[in-house]
């Protein structure tokens, strides 16, 4: 058997799969939080950095594009495989149960996974290709497009769920992704995550803060 | 004490199993978990009804054949203690107690409590040695290792097999034993030579057993009577990686000339 399939096969080769594909994601978080919190400066700054994504850096933007959606399949089929195995692994269930360290992140990476796959494909057909305007929005003006929706309020309010999402995601997911590397941390408390919990903390408000922002006016 | 218990009951491998309950009368707070097993067995025995079967050999925390989750925790409520070790002081007077067998695919039952893991011991058997000729005792520090490395093969080493982390962990994963293995002999000078075909190897073994992957929910390190960290899980990842990436077939022949 080759090196690839051998790794591809075993439990800790999708979870290292999902550890990369997920810190390759959390990378492109913090760069797309950042390009969306220029929002607070002008519409005039927002609009003309999303002009230079599309114009002079469009290549980079395909590229970018492409690792991303390499990622997303990499981290939602190994997912998948994992939760099967893991399911496979305990068929018949305990009376009791109980849970000692299992944190609210990481009980709720397999449903609030689901919801972001959810969220990314919904969040594309709003704002990327437009096909879902829950208000007229027009190509090219990311600046009243994101007023004109997150002022209705079901659309902040799924914004805002799907975030808890990955605030929670990323609560386990920084934590995780670290040890699944090889990294050992020698503190023996898994409560103890400051980096973890920084991360999540950071990527969930710098995106919750600008549907709230428009939906109560803060930004007109 | 007087206490209510719930035990799985299965007369066999293929046999249906169901929760029974039983009325463990005039415990003293002073028994073992075990001891209060036994004196229930003996009123079960007197009755004409069969003792429930249930894994014990040393009753001293070193053995690892205790194995019983207790009110849904494995080996009980006090943490770093084996079944064995517990005692019904631990428990109210009049307390409901579930007694279960561990619940992974790869122990199968084989009666009652008693569950077979023999899986951990092939996933021993697939790395878990040194095939340096280890000869007559040599001089203690003839070998040189530092007491930091040390410390952390011994604290994996401690691992008595229990099969506890595969019962607490929501997947079924065996990843604390296995990394326990893995990284006790990957921490020392003699363990180095097969160290990453090592954990390729037991690591594959893991998971042709059926156990489930590692998610870290952490549940292992609680769960376990020797309390290892899951620190070893993470030196096991370390070494598949570099195994993965570095490992060549064994080709027959190879290295003859
Ligand atoms: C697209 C939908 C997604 C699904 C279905 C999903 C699902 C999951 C699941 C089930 C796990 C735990 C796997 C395990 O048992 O170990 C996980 C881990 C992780 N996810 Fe996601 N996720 C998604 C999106 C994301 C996003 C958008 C990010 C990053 C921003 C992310 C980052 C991570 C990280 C870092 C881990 C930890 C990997 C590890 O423990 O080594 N995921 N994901
Ligand atoms: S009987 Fe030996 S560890 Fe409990």
């Amino acid at each position: 058997m080759n090196r690839a399939t051998r790794f591809w096969r075993s439990t800790v080769g999708k979870k290292i799969v999902m550890a990369v594909s997920g810190i390759i994601m959390i990378g492109f978080l913090i760069l797309h939080a950042a390009g969306n919190l220029q929002i607070f400066e002008s519409s005039a700054k927002l609009n003309t950095y999303s002009a230079f994504l599309h114009g002079p850096a469009n290549e980079l933007l395909w590229v970018v594009r492409i690792v991303l959606f390499v990622a997303v399949i990499a981290h939602i089929v190994s997912a998948y495989q994992l939760t099967m195995l893991d399911r496979a692994a305990r068929p018949v269930p305990y009376a009791q149960k109980k849970l000692q360290a299992a944190t609210i992140g990481s009980r709720t990476m397999r449903v609030g996974g689901v919801l972001l796959a959810l969220f990314i494909v919904l969040h594309i057909l709003h704002f990327t290709t437009l096909t879902l305007q829950p208000a007229p929005m027009a190509a090219g003006d990311v600046y009243g497009n994101a007023i004109a929706s997150f002022r209705i309020w079901w659309v902040t309010a799924f914004y805002v769920i799907a975030m808890i999402a990955l605030g929670l995601h990323l609560y386990h997911g920084a934590w995780s992704s670290a040890r699944t590397l090889g990294f050992e941390q020698g503190h023996s408390d898994p409560f103890h995550r400051p980096v973890a919990v920084t991360l999540a903390v950071l990527i969930w408000a710098g995106f919750t803060i600008v549907p709230v922002a428009v939906f109560f006016h803060w930004i007109s | 004490m007087n206490l209510t218990l719930r035990v799985w009951r299965q007369a066999g491998p293929k046999a249906p199993g169901r929760m029974v309950e039983y009325k463990a009368a005039d415990i003293s707070p002073e028994a073992s978990f075990l001891e209060m097993m036994d004196v229930v067995n003996e009123t079960l025995t007197l009755r004409g009804d069969e003792p429930i079967a249930f894994d014990h050999d040393c009753r001293e925390g070193i053995c690892g054949m205790c194995s019983m989750m207790i009110n849904g925790v494995a080996h009980g409520p006090n943490r770093g203690t084996a079944t064995c070790q517990l005692h019904m002081r631990s428990f109210e007077d009049g307390a409901l107690i579930y007694i279960e067998p561990w619940r992974v695919r790869a122990f199968p039952v084989v009666k009652d409590l008693c569950v077979d893991r023999s899986a951990l011991d092939r996933i021993v058997a697939a790395g878990g040695f040194i095939t340096a000729a280890t000869g007559g005792a040599q001089d203690a520090n003839s070998v040189l290792v530092s007491k930091a490395d040390a410390d952390l093969a011994m604290d994996a080493a401690a691992c008595i097999g229990c099969g506890a982390c595969a019962a607490a962990c929501p997947n079924g994963s065996a990843s604390l034993f296995t990394g326990a293995k893995i990284s006790h002999l990957g921490q020392l000078p003699q363990g180095q030579p097969e160290r990453y075909r090592r954990a390729l190897a037991m690591v594959e073994q893991h998971d042709a057993e059926g156990f489930g992957g590692c998610t870290l929910h952490g549940e292992c390190q609680l769960a376990c009577p020797k309390e290892i960290s899951i620190d070893t899980i993470a030196r096991m990842h370390r070494d598949f990686l570099v195994g993965a990436a570095t490992t060549r077939e064994e080709r027959s022949g190879s290295g003859v000339g």
